[in-house]
């Protein structure tokens, strides 16, 4: 349950918008995910995304590494596809 | 066992210092407090790797475990509510009630949805304005943000469908009622990656200050945990406790204050039940008063009833690191992942479930 992805944030909801919604691609599997807790992510920055909420940004290397290990864990599954 | 990239150590160095510095101790105790941390223990192998010497103990951190029984039967009720939608994690879905489980209610006809994100929940409230939907909201500080702000969302969206059923429960305070029932030898913690990106590492000062125990925070990589389980190995021979955090490029000292500040607009804290822990002080989430049309307790009139366990079920005594799972009778024989009869063994991150599923070939390490 603690189980946070991380993913890179590929489209962000402009500012003014209703919601800091937008998109992240995790290797292929697009979501939508909510940046109300890290509202100066930018689009092309890695985020963890735990339930559909970006918690922290994360290095790019760092997010590899993390992504690598729970790909051979089997511990991600394939994400809902965002219908956007 | 995956060799990073960017090669911060060797994970066969970590393993010999590891083994090294327990040559020269007793029998340590480390309490494992995350769920994720149990499962990952087990993979990737990390687990078999370690000295005998070295015990790991479950704690309390997967929020399915720790939560009551009543709240379960609480759930299974409200689906018998009209026009109710019961919306959940997946990991809640198979855990026994007291008359069956949510499983058991949506094979009878009753609206349960799964849900990956609350957020899920929310949409569905918005396309299905006909339908009530509770929203069984459990999970440690990772996740209580996240219902913070659809609680928030929710407002803004004025939605009069949409509740949450609060199971929001604090690490901190359980790990100080663990500490302070005096019977528990543990020396150390790996306290969990995730909740401290939220709380920071500086929130688990008093367990360095106050109680004297070594701590590590740490993520859930196998070179994370190797990492932690050296540095609290360390600080052990060196009769030297303190607080260090390998997760630094996720955690800070002082978390993220986004999400605290969500946490602290919309919840109070509130005296909580954990399963067979009993009653923790302000170890728990509540709606604020000025959010009760979204507390489920109070536009449904919900109780949350007894806790209740089920005879010959000791995932209580599992959760506060007091036995192992193959040292219940249950384990294996009535209670399987197949057929589970506790919550220990229901969850994905449940440690019965993590001990019956990697079996004995993996548990070597740390058993006498």
């Amino acid at each position: 349950m603690c189980l946070a992805v991380p993913g890179k944030i590929v489209s962000r909801a402009p500012d003014g918008a209703d919601l800091p919604l937008g998109t992240v691609d995790f290797q292929g599997s697009r979501v939508e995910v909510s940046f109300a807790l890290v509202p100066d992510a930018a689009v092309g920055d890695w985020v963890l995304v735990h339930a559909g909420f970006a918690i922290t940004l994360l290095d790019e290397a760092e997010a590899r590494e993390t992504w690598h290990y729970l790909e051979e864990a089997g511990l991600v599954e394939s994400f809902p596809e965002s219908d956007s | 066992m995956a060799v990073g990239k960017n090669l911060r150590e060797d994970p066969q160095v970590l393993i010999q210092a590891i083994n090294e510095i327990c040559l020269e101790l007793d029998t340590i105790r480390l309490m494992e407090v995350c769920g994720t941390h149990t499962v990952s223990l087990f993979r990737s192998g990390v687990r078999s790797l370690l000295p005998a010497n070295l015990r790991l103990v479950s704690g309390p951190g997967c929020p399915v475990c720790v939560t009551s029984q009543g709240y379960i039967d609480a759930a299974i009720d409200a689906t018998r509510l009209d026009n109710v939608t019961l919306c959940t994690y997946g990991d809640m879905l198979r855990v026994p009630g007291r008359a069956g489980s949510l499983e058991s209610r949506r094979a009878e006809g009753a609206a349960i949805e799964i849900c990956y994100s609350i957020r899920d929940a929310l949409r569905y409230a918005g396309a299905n304005k006909d339908r009530q939907v509770i929203f069984l909201s459990v999970g440690f500080e990772t996740t209580a943000p996240a219902a913070a702000q659809a609680v928030l969302e929710a407002e803004q969206k004025d939605l009069q469908n949409f509740t949450i059923l609060s199971g929001h429960k604090l690490v901190m305070p359980a790990l100080g009622a663990l500490l302070a029932s005096g019977d528990m030898p543990i020396d150390g913690f790996l306290l969990p990656g995730h909740v401290s990106v939220i709380i920071g590492s500086d929130a688990y000062a008093d367990l360095v200050d106050v109680h004297a125990k070594c701590c590590a925070v740490a993520g859930f990589e196998p070179l994370q945990m190797l990492s932690a389980i050296r540095a609290l190995a360390a600080q052990l021979r060196h009769g030297t406790p303190r607080l260090e955090n390998v997760y630094g490029v996720a955690v800070s000292g002082a978390g993220n204050r986004h999400a605290l500040s969500s946490l602290d607009r919309v919840f109070d804290e509130a005296d909580t039940v954990w399963r067979a822990m009993g009653t923790i002080p302000l170890s728990g989430l509540e709606l604020k008063d000025e959010f009760g049309r979204f507390d489920a307790r109070k536009r449904f009139g919900l109780t949350i009833g007894d806790d209740y366990d089920p005879p010959g079920c000791r995932c209580g005594e599992v959760i506060q690191g007091r036995l192992d799972p193959p040292d219940c009778a249950l384990f294996g024989a009535e209670c399987t992942h197949e057929q589970p009869i506790g919550p220990c063994m229901v969850s994905g991150e449940g440690t019965c479930a993590a001990w019956y599923r990697y079996g004995p070939a993996k548990t070597q390490g740390g058993r006498p």
